[in-house]
C-alpha cells in the first residue's frame, strides 16, 4: 500500500514548550487511524502540523502529492457544528466551499462543481437538505454537512478533529458507522482524533497514542488502555499493549 | 405643496443630488461589507474607526488640510493596527477597537482643544451633513462602491468560506490574513466617506443595521448580502429625503429608517413562522 503522508523526527517546540517530540509514522491509503491522548498530549498539534498551519521546529513531512496536498486532506474541523442558528448559508453553499483549494482567481462555482455537491450529498444521505439553511439543522445534521465539504474535493486523506463530542449517543454511533462506511468503501484513509476510546477502537484499524511523544502506533485489536482520557489526568495512565 | 412637488424641489438642489448619490453608494459599500463583519462578530470596527476618524478630522482641521486626504490611509492605519493587535498581541478584537477608539477620542479632543474648540466644522462631522458634501466625495465615493463591489464579485467564495469558517478556509489555502486585510481597508475607506453623510457618531450603523436586518428573513449567503444593500439604500433614500421634508439632520433620519425597517424585518419573520 502507498503512503500518502510521511511523518519524520517531527519535533514542535511552543516558545520553550515542547510539544511533540520526535514523531515518526505514515499514513497509508485504506488506513482508519484513531489519534486518542489525554487532553494537552500534542493530539491538536500534530493535526495542524499535518494541515500546515503550525511550524515544524524540526523534522519533516512528506505528501505524496505534495502540489496537490489541498484537495489530498479533507478536513473536518473541532467543534465545527456552528452555534450560531442566524447564520446564513445554504447547505449547498456550505459545501461549495470544500472545492475552493482546487480552484484558482476568481473561484466560481461551475456546473461541474454543482453535480459534486450533489454527489456528495447524496452519498451521505443529506440531498434533500440542500436548500436548507444551515442554522435550522440539527446537530447531526449539520455535522454531516460540514463532512460533505470535507469531502467534495474527494481526499485521498479524511481529518475528523473530536467530531463527535457535539452529538449525543444515538448520532454519534450512526456518525461512526459512516465513518467506518466510507473508509471501506471510497478509498479514503481517515485520521481520527476522539477522547471516545470505546467508539474509536471498535471502528478504526489502527490507533495512535499520544502523549507528546508516539507512545503506541499499532492495530487497534493489539491494543487495550484503561485510562479516563477525558480527565486527561497523565499520571493514571496504564497502557497495556499486547504485542 | 404635495408629496412629489417637495420632492422636485428638494431635487433642484445640487447638494440634495449629491447627497443622494453619496448616499446610496455609500450605503451599498458599508451593507455589503456589514455582512463579513457582522457574521464575523467584527461589527464594532465600524465605531472604533470611526473614532479614529474623528480624531484625523480635528488634525486636519488644525493643519487646514482636506479630511479626506489626512483621514483616509491614517484611518487604513489603524484598522490594520487594529487586527495586528488581535492577531500578534492576542488582544480580543472588541478590547483592541476599545484601545484605539478611545486613544483616537482623547487625541480628538485635545487636539480641537488645542484648536480653540469644537467648531461648525468638527461639528458637521460628528452628525453629518449632507450640505458638506462635495463634487469630490462623490467621485471618491463612486470610485470606492466600484472597488467594494468588484471585491465582492471576485473574492465571492474566499470572502464566505473565511467568514463562516476561518481555520478550515486556512487549510483549503484562502488567504485569510489578505481577506481580512482587504475588508479592513475597504470599510475604513467607507467609513471616512460615509461620516460626510452620517457623522462620526452614527456611521457604525450603516454597516451593521442593514445587515441585522436582513439575517431576520435570508436564507442564503448571497440573498443576505442583496437584501442588506436593498434595506440600506431604502434606508438613505428615505432618510434623506425625510430629513429635507421635516428638517431633521440627515444621519439621525437615515438611522431611525433601518431602525423602522429592522423591527419591521422582525415583526415579518415572526409572522412567517406563524
Amino acid at each position: 500500500m502507498s503512503k500518502i503522508i510521511e511523518v519524520k523526527d517531527l519535533n514542535i517546540f511552543y516558545g520553550q514548550q515542547q510539544v511533540l517530540k520526535d514523531i515518526s509514522f505514515s499514513i497509508e491509503e485504506g488506513d482508519y487511524i484513531g489519534l486518542v491522548g489525554a487532553n494537552g498530549s500534542g493530539k491538536t498539534t500534530l493535526v495542524k502540523a499535518i494541515l500546515g498551519l503550525v511550524p515544524l521546529t524540526s523534522g519533516s513531512i512528506k505528501y505524496s502529492d505534495a502540489d496537490k496536498f489541498q484537495q489530498g486532506i479533507g478536513y473536518l474541523p473541532q467543534v465545527a457544528v456552528t452555534g450560531n442558528t442566524l447564520f446564513p448559508a445554504e447547505v449547498h453553499e456550505i459545501v461549495g466551499i470544500g472545492l475552493m483549494g482546487s480552484k484558482r482567481f476568481p473561484k466560481k462555482i461551475n456546473k461541474e462543481d454543482n453535480l459534486k455537491i450533489d454527489d456528495i450529498l447524496k452519498r451521505l444521505d443529506i440531498f434533500q437538505l440542500k436548500h436548507k439553511k444551515i442554522g435550522d439543522l440539527s446537530g447531526g445534521q449539520q455535522q454531516r454537512v460540514l463532512l460533505a465539504r470535507a469531502m467534495v474535493s474527494k481526499p485521498k486523506l479524511l481529518i475528523l478533529d473530536e467530531p463527535t463530542s457535539a452529538l449525543d449517543p444515538k448520532v454519534r454511533t450512526e456518525f461512526f458507522k459512516l465513518i467506518k462506511d466510507i473508509n471501506e468503501n471510497d478509498n479514503t484513509s481517515i485520521l481520527l482524533v476522539s477522547h471516545d476510546l470505546g467508539s474509536i477502537k471498535k471502528c478504526s484499524k489502527k490507533i495512535m497514542l499520544l502523549d507528546r511523544e508516539l507512545m503506541y502506533f499499532g492495530p487497534s485489536d493489539d491494543f487495550s488502555i484503561n485510562v479516563n482520557f477525558v480527565e486527561g489526568i497523565h499520571d493514571h495512565i496504564h497502557m497495556e499493549v499486547n504485542n | 405643496m404635495d408629496t412629489i412637488d417637495i420632492l422636485k424641489e428638494a431635487f433642484g438642489y445640487n447638494f440634495m443630488q449629491r447627497a443622494m448619490i453619496v448616499g446610496t453608494l455609500i450605503a451599498i459599500s458599508s451593507s455589503l461589507l456589514g455582512v463579513f463583519l457582522v457574521l464575523k462578530k467584527f461589527s464594532m470596527i465600524g465605531d472604533g474607526l470611526a473614532h479614529v476618524s474623528f480624531a484625523t478630522v480635528a488634525i486636519a482641521l488644525l493643519l487646514g488640510t482636506s479630511p479626506m486626504l489626512v483621514s483616509i490611509p491614517i484611518v487604513v492605519i489603524a484598522s490594520i493596527f487594529i487586527m495586528e493587535l488581535n492577531e500578534r498581541a492576542g488582544i480580543h478584537g472588541d478590547a483592541a477597537i476599545g484601545l484605539v477608539s478611545s486613544f483616537s477620542v482623547a487625541l480628538g479632543v485635545l487636539i480641537s482643544s488645542i484648536a480653540g474648540g469644537f467648531n461648525v466644522d468638527l461639528f458637521s462631522y460628528l452628525f453629518g451633513s449632507i450640505l458638506a458634501i462635495k463634487e469630490s466625495d462623490m467621485y471618491l465615493s463612486i470610485a470606492l462602491a466600484f472597488g467594494v463591489i468588484s471585491m465582492i464579485i471576485f473574492f465571492y467564495n474566499d470572502l464566505f468560506a473565511v467568514t463562516h469558517d476561518e481555520s478550515f478556509a486556512s487549510v483549503i489555502g484562502v488567504k485569510t490574513k489578505r481577506m481580512n486585510y482587504l475588508i479592513a481597508t475597504l470599510t475604513s475607506i467607507t467609513i471616512v466617506l460615509g461620516i460626510r453623510v452620517v457623522g462620526t457618531m452614527l456611521i457604525s450603523s450603516m454597516i451593521v443595521f442593514p445587515t441585522v436586518t436582513a439575517l431576520q428573513i435570508s436564507k442564503s449567503f448571497k440573498s443576505t448580502i442583496l437584501i442588506a444593500a436593498v434595506v440600506s439604500v431604502l434606508a438613505v433614500i428615505l432618510g434623506v429625503i425625510g430629513s429635507y421634508i421635516f428638517n431633521f439632520p440627515s444621519g439621525a433620519s437615515i438611522v431611525m429608517v433601518n431602525a423602522i425597517l429592522f423591527i419591521l424585518f422582525v415583526s415579518l419573520k415572526k409572522l412567517i413562522k406563524i
